[in-house]
Formats: structure tokens, C-alpha cells, sequence
């Protein structure tokens, strides 16, 4: 087991124990957890599960009531996190900013706080694909135009480690792609993300460690196949085997129910032979369909599914 | 904590309220307003008695000041009240914060900013109206009347401090406009009345230190004494100069109490803020 000292020198962020509590409400409750840097993050909850409040203190806008936290290496609470924020970048979930001002006159503004040179920001508006629309007063943007120029402002400074919000809130399928391109980039080059979202299936192939809050409190941390391997959600293994050889394919099935405490449920249409077992199974399963089949896919249990079953296992304890 | 103030973030902020209202045409309208009634109040003030014309820079700054007193901290108020609470409501406040910027920063800017839009109205408003007399002036009555604009500055920037207190303070924008009516009726309508009632309730048991001491803490009335008291010819159209203690009077005085109504109300914004 690593250290805190060992663990808070390569991790982007550390918290320990971290308490937050907003009058007799408490929002968070003992939370701990690092994300190592160069990481892309995933912090999920339900609405009203702690992540704004997370996101504000990591941001530094709320001081923790307990615990510590560390962005960077800086206690968010000290004097000196105002230079860190240098090296942060922030997308809101909905970009909201000076709507008289253009798209290139908001992104000047925030370079000029972050003390970024402006000539920085036509490339960026370039890269959001907003070139066309820069000299347009932000007041005429739609939703998608609006959260691209706040990617635009949260990538100013190249910074070390962003936060994003539900950032692709009203982004286009199109835009989606684009998004997920440019953090790709940003990933190539070293920066650490955290991200939240409301649609798992988009960030669950993308991120590299989970969080999922719960009522103000961690109800499970860990990469997405720890995940799925701590709830022992079922997975289907569906494969193609001809109608001569379904029977071989049945039978062999049944040999693995026998020798196994969990339920199989075995369905065919056509060639198609779909499989429903425990992860247990897993092994046991292919080997039993690998020798006929002419194909065969593992459809493990989704992100959603994965944090559904927490959920429902962190309600049941609490 | 301590934490020092870097005026390169400051000047960011400060320009962005200030062009702001150069974009709006906010500081076009209100230096248009008051060079319209500075002119007028100028050349009609006197036509009550049946006459038109200019009549002297002291009868010019006593109707003026009558109305600059209803409408400076109306205009001020209304200026700063929902600078924080507005963002904060909008949700560009938040992002704002994330910024390498304190508080403190963003506070100052934002005062400064605004502060030199009303400045700059004030200045060019009472400044452009009075242009067409430059002639008939002295440079002694330019000097009195670049006083009284000067006192109607400060009284701006008292209120407009009051006004950044509101929104800090306020928790939306509709609340903070409420209040900063109220103390606009307060300090303006309320304020001397209730001064003259416990005067009389009194029957001259508040002394005169008290009275003055009492003035003090409203500035629009100490923008009525450093108007005053800053002419022997105005003190003479005001019974005031016979109940004021000499120490209360002097302009330096009065500006300093004036720059203490700028000051107090900030340092609690800030401490509300940080």
C-alpha cells in the first residue's frame, strides 16, 4: 500500500477525508480518493449526490469543513492556489459569460486573467471550430456554439489538469465527435481531466478511473472492469452457431449449469445463441461454445448498469 | 490569510465594467442627463422670480445640488447593485472565481470600474453643461464650480459602494434592487426627517456636536456641507453654519468622512465576499 506522502506527489488531486456541509445539510461525507496525474477521471452520481459540491471545492470555490485537499500538490485553501489556478482549466455545465461581448473578446478577457498571451486565442477559437463566429457578440450563439467557446476558455494556458462538467450539454452529434477529439489531444500531451456526465455510455470507454457518489459519500471508486468485478454484475456472451450444431452447443451448456451455483439463461434465435451468466461463468461459457461456434462476442454490463447496481447496493446498506 | 493584491488583475476587470458602459451608451445617457439639467438649471433656475439667465455660479450650485442629491445616489445605486448578485444569478460569477483572480481582485475591479463610469458622467455632464458660460465665469467661481462637481463625485462613489455592499450581500437580483431602493429613500427622503423630528422631540436636548456627528452618517448630507460650507456666500443662504461646530466643517474634513462612506461599506463587501 502506497503512502499519503507517496500518493499525494503523483496524484493531480488528493482528498482525505474530506467533510463539506452547508448548514445542517451535509453534502459530503469523509470523502478520500486521489487521481494520479495525466489521468482521465470519471466522477458520476445522481443529481444531488455531491459532485457539484466535489467539483467546487476542487476548484477551490469552497474551502473543505473537514479533511484535506490538495490540486496540484497546493492545499486549494492557501494563498498560493491563486497562481495553481493558472494551471487549471474549467468548463461549467453550462457556459455562461458576457453575452455583449463577441466569442474573441470573451476568450481576451479570460487570457487576460490567466495572463495568456491573446494571440492564443484564434487558434483556440480555430480549434473549437468557432473561427466564422469569433467576431459575433456571444448573445447570438447557440447552446452547442456557447460550450465550445467555454472548451475554447477552459483549454487557454494549455493547463495541467480541467475540469469538465457535463461538457457536452447541448453539443450536437457532430460536436460530440469533435469534443471528444480535442480531449484526446489534450490528453496526448499529458493533462490530467476530470470529467462528469449524465450519459455514462459516452465517458465509459474514455475514462480511466470511476467515482461514483452517492448521498454525499464515495460508494465506489476503481477503473471500470474493477468495477464491474466488485458488483459481479451478469455479462451475455452471444454466439453464432448453426442450427445443426445448436444441440451440441445446448447440451455443452448444460454441463457448465451443472457444475455452477449461478443461474444460466440461454436463448436462440437463428443462429444466434445468447448467453446470460455470472462473470464466474464467463470462462466456462466460452469454452463451452468456442468448438461450434462460428463467432462469438462478451457483452459485459454497462457503466450505467454498473452504477445502478452500487446505487442500489449503497441504498440497501444505508 | 494574507494575500496581496495584483493590480494586473484588477485593471482586467476594472476595463471590462468600464468599457462595459462606454458600449452601452450608459455613460453617454447620464452625462447627457446631467448636461441637460446643469444648463437648464443654469440658465431658468431663477425664472420663479421672473428671471431667465445666468445669475451667478453659487444660486447655479444651490438649485443644482437640490437635485443632484435625489439623483446621484439613485444613479449610483442603481449602477452597482447587481454587479456580484447578477453574475452570481446569471452563473458567470462562478467561472469568474475559477479564475487566477481573488475575490478581493475581483471586487476592486468592479468598483473601480464602475467607479470611473460615473466619474467620467459626473465630470463630463456637469462639465459640458456649464460650457456655454465658460466665458462668464471667473476662475475662482470655475474652481467652486469644479468643487461641487468633485463633492458630487464623492457622494457617487459613497453610494456606489453602498450599492457593491447590496450586492454582495443580497441573495438575488430582485432583492437587491428592493434594498437599494429602500436606502435610496432612506438616506435621501427619511433620513433628515427623522434628524428634524428628534431635533424638535428633543427640544434641544441633542447638541450641536451630536447633530453634526449624526449628519455624518448620511452622505448625502455631508455632500450638502461640503457644499455649504465650501462658500461663505452659500453658508449665508443656510441656517445650518449657526448649529454646526467649526470642527465639523472644514471641507477636509467632510472629505475625509466622505472617503470613510467609500471605504467602510467595500471592507464589508469584502468580508462578506471573501
Amino acid at each position: 500500500m502506497k503512502s499519503r506522502h507517496a500518493e499525494t506527489a503523483v496524484s493531480a488531486i488528493s482528498l482525505r477525508g474530506v467533510s463539506h456541509h452547508f448548514g445542517d445539510f451535509t453534502a459530503l461525507q469523509d470523502v478520500s480518493f486521489d487521481i494520479g496525474r495525466g489521468e482521465m477521471f470519471g466522477l458520476i452520481g445522481h443529481n444531488g449526490a455531491g459532485k457539484s459540491t466535489l467539483f467546487k471545492l476542487m476548484l477551490g470555490l469552497l474551502t473543505p469543513a473537514a479533511g484535506s485537499l490538495k490540486v496540484l500538490g497546493q492545499d486549494t485553501g492557501a494563498a498560493a492556489f491563486r497562481q495553481t489556478r493558472r494551471q487549471i482549466g474549467y468548463l461549467p455545465e453550462n457556459f455562461v459569460t458576457y453575452d455583449n461581448l463577441s466569442g474573441t473578446e470573451v476568450l481576451q478577457l479570460f487570457a487576460d486573467l490567466k495572463q495568456v498571451p491573446r494571440s492564443a486565442c484564434a487558434d483556440l477559437l480555430d480549434l473549437v471550430g468557432l473561427t466564422a463566429a469569433a467576431g459575433r457578440h456571444v448573445q447570438t450563439y447557440s447552446k452547442g456554439m456557447r460550450q465550445r467557446l467555454g472548451l475554447a476558455q477552459a483549454l487557454l494556458g494549455e493547463p495541467q489538469l480541467i475540469f469538465l462538467d457535463e461538457p457536452t450539454n447541448g453539443l450536437d452529434p457532430q460536436g460530440i465527435a469533435d469534443f471528444y477529439a480535442i480531449l484526446d489531444s489534450v490528453r496526448a500531451r499529458g493533462a490530467t481531466i476530470v470529467i462528469t456526465s449524465h450519459i455514462l455510455a459516452e465517458i465509459q470507454e474514455r475514462v480511466d478511473h470511476l467515482l461514483i457518489m452517492h448521498g454525499g459519500r464515495v460508494a465506489a471508486q476503481g477503473t471500470l472492469a474493477q468495477l464491474r468485478q466488485g458488483m459481479a454484475l451478469p455479462l451475455t456472451v452471444v454466439a453464432t452457431v448453426t442450427p445443426l450444431q445448436q444441440p451440441q452447443a445446448l447440451a455443452a451448456l448444460a454441463a457448465v449449469q451443472a457444475g455452477s451455483h449461478e443461474t444460466l439463461n440461454v436463448s436462440t434465435q437463428a443462429e444466434r445463441l445468447s448467453v446470460h451468466c455470472a462473470p464466474a461463468d464467463k470462462m466456462a461459457v466460452l469454452s463451452a461454445l468456442l468448438p461450434m461456434a462460428s463467432d462469438v462476442a462478451v457483452h459485459e454490463s454497462t457503466l450505467e448498469q454498473v452504477f445502478l447496481g452500487y446505487g442500489a447496493a449503497y441504498a440497501h446498506v444505508h | 490569510m494574507h494575500m496581496s493584491i495584483e493590480w494586473r488583475q484588477v485593471a482586467v476587470i476594472a476595463s471590462k465594467e468600464w468599457r462595459d458602459r462606454l458600449r452601452n451608451r450608459w455613460v453617454l445617457a447620464v452625462a447627457l442627463l446631467f448636461a441637460v439639467f446643469a444648463l437648464a438649471i443654469a440658465y431658468f433656475g431663477a425664472a420663479q422670480q421672473g428671471q431667465v439667465g445666468f445669475h451667478g455660479i453659487e444660486a447655479t450650485i444651490a438649485s443644482l445640488a437640490s437635485l443632484v442629491i435625489y439623483l446621484v445616489p439613485l444613479i449610483a445605486l442603481i449602477l452597482g447593485y447587481d454587479t456580484i448578485v447578477g453574475e452570481r444569478e446569471r452563473g458567470a460569477l462562478e467561472l469568474l472565481l475559477t479564475m487566477p483572480i481573488s475575490r478581493l481582485e475581483v471586487l476592486l475591479g468592479k468598483y473601480l470600474g464602475l467607479a470611473a463610469a460615473l466619474t467620467s458622467a459626473t465630470a463630463i455632464g456637469f462639465g459640458a453643461g456649464l460650457l456655454p458660460l465658460f466665458s462668464e465665469l471667473s476662475v475662482a467661481e470655475g474652481w467652486r464650480y469644479a468643487g461641487f462637481v468633485g463633492s458630487a463625485v464623492l457622494m457617487g462613489l459613497a453610494f456606489l459602494s453602498i450599492a457593491m455592499l447590496i450586492s454582495v450581500w443580497a441573495r438575488d437580483r430582485v432583492r437587491a434592487s428592493g434594498t437599494a431602493l429602500a436606502l435610496w429613500f432612506f438616506f435621501v427622503l427619511v433620513f433628515d426627517l427623522l434628524l428634524m423630528g428628534a431635533l424638535v422631540a428633543s427640544q434641544g436636548g441633542i447638541s450641536s456636536g451630536v447633530f453634526a456627528a449624526l449628519l455624518m452618517l448620511n452622505p448625502a448630507d455631508v455632500f450638502r456641507l461640503l457644499n455649504v460650507f465650501s462658500s461663505d456666500q452659500a453658508q449665508g443662504m443656510y441656517g445650518l453654519a449657526t448649529v454646526m461646530p467649526t470642527a465639523w466643517t472644514h471641507p477636509a474634513m467632510l472629505v475625509s468622512v466622505m472617503l470613510g462612506w467609500m471605504l467602510l461599506p467595500f471592507y464589508f463587501a469584502h468580508r462578506r465576499f471573501s
